[in-house]
């Protein structure tokens, strides 16, 4: 029997292991695979050599500024249209039309606008940003309690002071929800963009991988960006539990 | 549908009617250099002649055939190994703690194995698509399948049902809903990934299309394709909406 803690890790384990001995007993000669152990080496040997941390560094830099722009922008618009029916109401077409753009679709545009580097990225991964959490803080907004919203116009709370003594605090722990989702969103954009045409950070140092035949180099930063993409929302949720524990909202709206 | 809300929705057109004549304000005026910005008078041209000569036709066929194959690909392997996954307690504990491990992965990132594996070749577009958007779809199936209620199960005990019979009667009824959400986040995933994949093996669509038209500084036509790209998103997340509705309408009697 085995103990119910070590079960997720029985999977893995055999994987790796069958993929090792397949390896060695073929005595391996690839342009495309590698033996895990290679891969772990080649993934210390460019940890050591700092090629590693340059290109986290970079994609993350890329990720998290163009997440900071575009949650600020969603989080401005959502409560804007979330407070004001009317605006919302008068901007449906526009934002339907908008939100549907694939964000790689922009990438050609901010290639001539921007050229290559941060800004055309950082500009992509903000679009993609801004619809989770401006359609997540809007219905959050929309669905404080009504009560409260009594008690603003008992005490004259000026619009202003509404929205930030009453609305935010009360429609906090589903924004970060938002917010979570956007920082996973910010990744995946930060990465495809680096793959697609961006020569900078992770996507392009395995495209760079790939193209140079050296497969265990290739497949060690794919389990490095699966490593990073891990960690960043197991952060996340940490950081949603210990912030607002029991008011955290599990469930992922759709 | 209510008069106001009629009235509401022609007031809201009128709002992005504005904007596109803003846009063709901005453009007129040479406020952005119109190498980066068309008026939509000229991204409107494009797209006429585009469709007039057949070309653009071919990209957009191009990329509905990707995103569709990748997507219907990931659909049956997504629900049936979902289905396996989430009917059995002991798959459950032992292969969907690596699932979740392997959700937060970009699927792009694996478009370089993808790429020494296959090469620049439709193939290698159909295993990054499929596999990009079999995650939320897997997933999705497995919860629906692990959230059914267990008094059904008795129910089907009692029945003497057979286990083939259990899934199709019981359990992916159930499951339905959380299968069709994962399928509309599919569709998405599948979209985007069809487009990065055509401008990187240069596969005939809308995704090389708009990258071609950016090197060659041809603003219109990059725009008419991203407009494309744009109506591609909206028509298929509606067509979603409505499967849905049709889909799940027995679950709004009685429940």
């Amino acid at each position: 029997m085995i103990a119910d803690r070590a079960k997720p890790f029985v999977l893995p384990l055999v994987l790796v292991a069958a993929a090792e001995i397949a390896a060695r007993a073929s005595h391996l000669q690839s342009d495309t695979l590698a033996a895990p152990s290679e891969i772990a080496v080649a993934l210390a040997a460019s940890a050591v050599d700092g090629s590693l941390l340059v290109a986290t560094r970079d994609t993350l830099l890329s990720a998290f500024a163009g997440l900071l722009i575009g949650a600020a922008i969603g989080l401005g618009a959502g409560l804007a249209l979330g407070l004001v029916d009317i605006l919302d109401r008068a901007l449906e077409v526009t934002i339907e039309a908008i939100r549907p753009i694939p964000s790689v679709a922009l990438l050609p545009i901010a290639l001539i606008a921007l050229g290559f580097g941060y800004r055309m990225e950082i500009a992509i991964v903000a679009f993609a940003c801004v619809w989770p959490v401006l359609i997540f803080t809007r219905a959050a907004v929309r669905d404080v309690e009504p009560r409260l919203s009594e008690v603003a116009r008992a005490l004259r709370l000026t619009p202003w002071a509404k929205a930030t003594k009453i609305v935010v605090p009360a429609a906090l722990p589903r924004i970060f929800v938002a917010f979570r989702l956007a920082a996973g969103i910010a990744l995946i954009v930060a990465v495809t963009v680096e793959i697609a045409v961006n020569p900078l950070g992770l996507g392009a140092a395995i495209m760079t991988a790939q193209q140079s035949l050296r497969p265990a180099l290739m497949l060690a930063l794919l389990v490095w960006i699966g490593l990073v993409g891990f960690a960043l929302n197991a952060a996340l949720v940490l950081a949603q539990r210990r912030l607002f524990g029991r008011f955290a909202p599990v469930e992922e709206p759709r | 549908m209510t008069a106001a809300v009629v009235v509401w929705r022609l007031i809201s057109l009128a709002v992005a009617v504005a904007f596109v004549g803003l846009w063709q304000v901005v453009a007129n005026a040479k406020l952005v250099s119109p190498v980066f910005l068309p008026g939509p008078d000229r991204a409107w041209a494009a797209l006429v002649r585009g469709f007039a000569g057949g070309e653009l036709w071919a990209k957009l066929v191009g990329t509905l055939q990707h995103m569709a194959l990748g997507w219907l690909l990931a659909s049956v392997v997504g629900i049936a190994l979902g289905a396996l996954i989430g009917s059995s307690r002991a798959m459950r504990a032992y292969v969907a703690p690596t699932l979740e491990f392997l959700r937060p992965l970009p699927a792009s990132a694996v478009i370089p194995v993808a790429i020494a594996l296959f090469g620049l070749t439709e193939a290698m577009a159909l295993c990054v698509i499929a596999f990009g958007s079999i995650w939320p779809l897997l997933l999705a199936t497995i919860h629906g399948f692990a959230a059914v209620e267990p008094r059904l199960y008795e129910v089907a005990r009692a029945l003497g049902l057979s286990r083939a019979a259990v899934i199709f009667k019981i359990a992916l009824p159930s499951a339905s809903p959380d299968i069709v959400a994962g399928m509309r986040l599919s569709l998405t995933v599948a979209l985007i990934l069809s487009v990065v994949c055509e401008m990187l093996a240069g596969l005939d669509g809308l995704g090389h299309w708009v990258l071609l038209s950016a090197r060659a500084f041809r603003s219109a036509d990059l725009f008419a394709g991203v407009i494309l790209l744009g109506a591609i998103g909206y028509l298929t997340a509606q067509g979603m909406t409505a499967a849905e509705r049709y889909v799940l309408k027995w679950r709004g009697q009685g429940h």
